[in-house]
């Protein structure tokens, strides 16, 4: 059988090869598409992000895609977004006042404050609530300097603190938006990923496994 | 709560691993991307290809040997030598870095910097900081031009500088000591550390996991190490069990 497609949406800001190789390691076809039809039925589809929210939503508005994003997420397909890939999620950004983010889950995103080092750039804990049931306790790999301090109503979520308490992950049924790398977090993030894709019905290999 | 990082370090020229005493000498150490997995295996929290000869060649960094190393890698790559522009950085990107270092174009132009954190974002961007202690002993300069040029520039001044344009994380780099085993210059580590904002990385001068302790505890956020790993005399999981012992949280 040939391996199952996984889109990524090309919102062309985001370096992704790194999550093009992991798709690939857990045994699916990453594609690159902005195409809106692809993006509202894809089986599978990853939202990714590095960068700053302002041009995040500017290429997002530039691809026209916002509408079918919401209804992507109103219908509960098989979606993981990553790291600025999650916090477009919210409603707003203290990173770009006056930009609105695409809204699907409530709250807004901020800075971290205090006397730590920013961006948080390393490895840190994700400590799921009992409603999850993708992410698993460990350690992942963040890169930001801004993050969601409250769960949204209506998600389970994983939290982590950076001085202060930040979300490190949502999810719901197969929608998954986490603000780490699973990209980048060894074979617990593998792992996390393959568990995503088995919840959109693709059969994904167990790339790595845990060494004992 | 963040954990201290373990980084192997891969001086790559000619898309093979080298290392040498102080950047001259260099002896061949094997493949980057057979490398790098074993040291993911072992444990690594994040891996470093570095270049070697990129700046003085004027070579860019082997894209292909990137390319390679991140097909086999679920960790976080930093990749730098011979960044000059964006679009330098943007092709390490494309190929599978997630993080580019840069020294001395931004040293020659410090807008370089910014540019590069507006277009990638500055948890991209990687200030290599390759500092000496000055001939009187007091404080240290920027070098540049792996290890061959020193600027005058304030090491100090640099890292604070560097950081409010753009740069978000400093690999620190201690020029006297690295490839010489005799442990960081932790007062180097420490200044720096308490002056940038942003993660630190040191670099230079691990012989052992005593010198990674002492870094960690001086306040960097990371520790890099080349020699150790590559000769077999420890590897990270080993590394690990020591920092553990000596009450210093990690990655298991």
């Amino acid at each position: 059988m040939p391996p199952a497609q996984v889109y990524i949406v090309r919102t062309g800001i985001a370096n992704i090869a790194s999550v093009l190789a992991a798709i690939r390691r857990a045994g699916g076809e990453p594609v690159m598409t902005a195409d809106r039809t692809v993006i509202d039925q894809a089986t599978a589809l990853v939202l990714p992000g590095v960068g700053a929210f302002s041009p995040g939503m500017r290429a997002i508005d530039e691809l026209g895609i916002a509408d079918v994003l919401k209804a992507r997420f109103a219908a509960a397909r098989p979606t993981l977004c990553i790291c600025l890939g999650m916090q477009l999620l919210f409603e707003s950004s203290q990173e770009a006042p006056g930009i609105r983010g695409l809204g699907i889950v409530p709250g807004t995103i901020s800075k971290f404050t205090g006397n730590i080092r920013i961006p948080q750039l390393g490895w840190n804990q994700v400590q799921p609530d009992p409603a999850c049931s993708l992410l698993k306790p460990g350690f992942a790999y963040y890169a930001n300097s801004y993050r969601a301090a409250q769960a949204p109503a209506g998600w389970a979520s994983a939290s982590s603190t950076h001085g202060e308490p930040l979300i490190a992950a949502i999810e719901r049924g197969p929608m998954l938006a986490c603000q780490f790398h699973p990209e980048l977090s060894g074979p617990w993030g593998a792992q996390l990923i393959s568990r995503w894709l088995t919840s959109a019905g693709i059969p994904a290999q167990r790339a790595e496994a845990i060494p004992c | 709560m963040l954990i201290p990082r373990i980084i192997p370090c891969l001086d790559v020229r000619d898309g093979r691993i080298v290392k040498g005493v102080q950047f001259a000498n260099l002896r061949d150490a094997g493949d980057p991307a057979s490398r790098a997995a074993i040291y993911q295996d072992h444990g690594a929290d994040e891996i470093v290809l570095l270049d070697v000869s990129a700046t003085l060649e004027g070579r860019q960094a082997a894209l292909r040997t990137i390319a390679a190393v991140r097909e086999a890698l679920s960790l976080p790559l930093t990749v730098g030598g011979g960044v000059r522009t964006a679009d330098d950085a943007a092709a390490m990107l494309d190929a599978g870095a997630d993080k580019v270092a840069v020294n001395t174009a931004a040293v020659n132009e410090p807008a370089l910097l910014t540019r590069l954190a507006d277009r990638f974002g500055c948890q991209c961007i990687v200030l290599a900081l390759d500092a000496a202690l000055r001939p009187t002993q007091s404080s240290w300069e920027v070098v540049t031009r792996s290890g061959k040029h020193r600027t005058g520039l304030d090491a100090i001044t640099w890292a604070t500088q560097a950081v409010a344009l753009g740069a978000g994380e400093i690999l620190l780099t201690s020029i006297d000591r690295d490839g010489v085993g005799s442990g960081y210059d932790i007062d180097l580590l420490r200044a720096i550390s308490t002056a940038a904002s942003v993660p630190v990385i040191a670099s230079g001068g691990a012989s052992g996991p005593d010198d990674l302790v002492a870094a960690i505890r001086a306040g960097v956020d990371a520790v890099l190490a080349a020699s150790i790993f590559h000769d077999g005399l420890w590897t990270v999981d080993s590394v690990k069990r020591q920092l553990a012992a000596s009450g210093i949280p990690t990655r298991q």
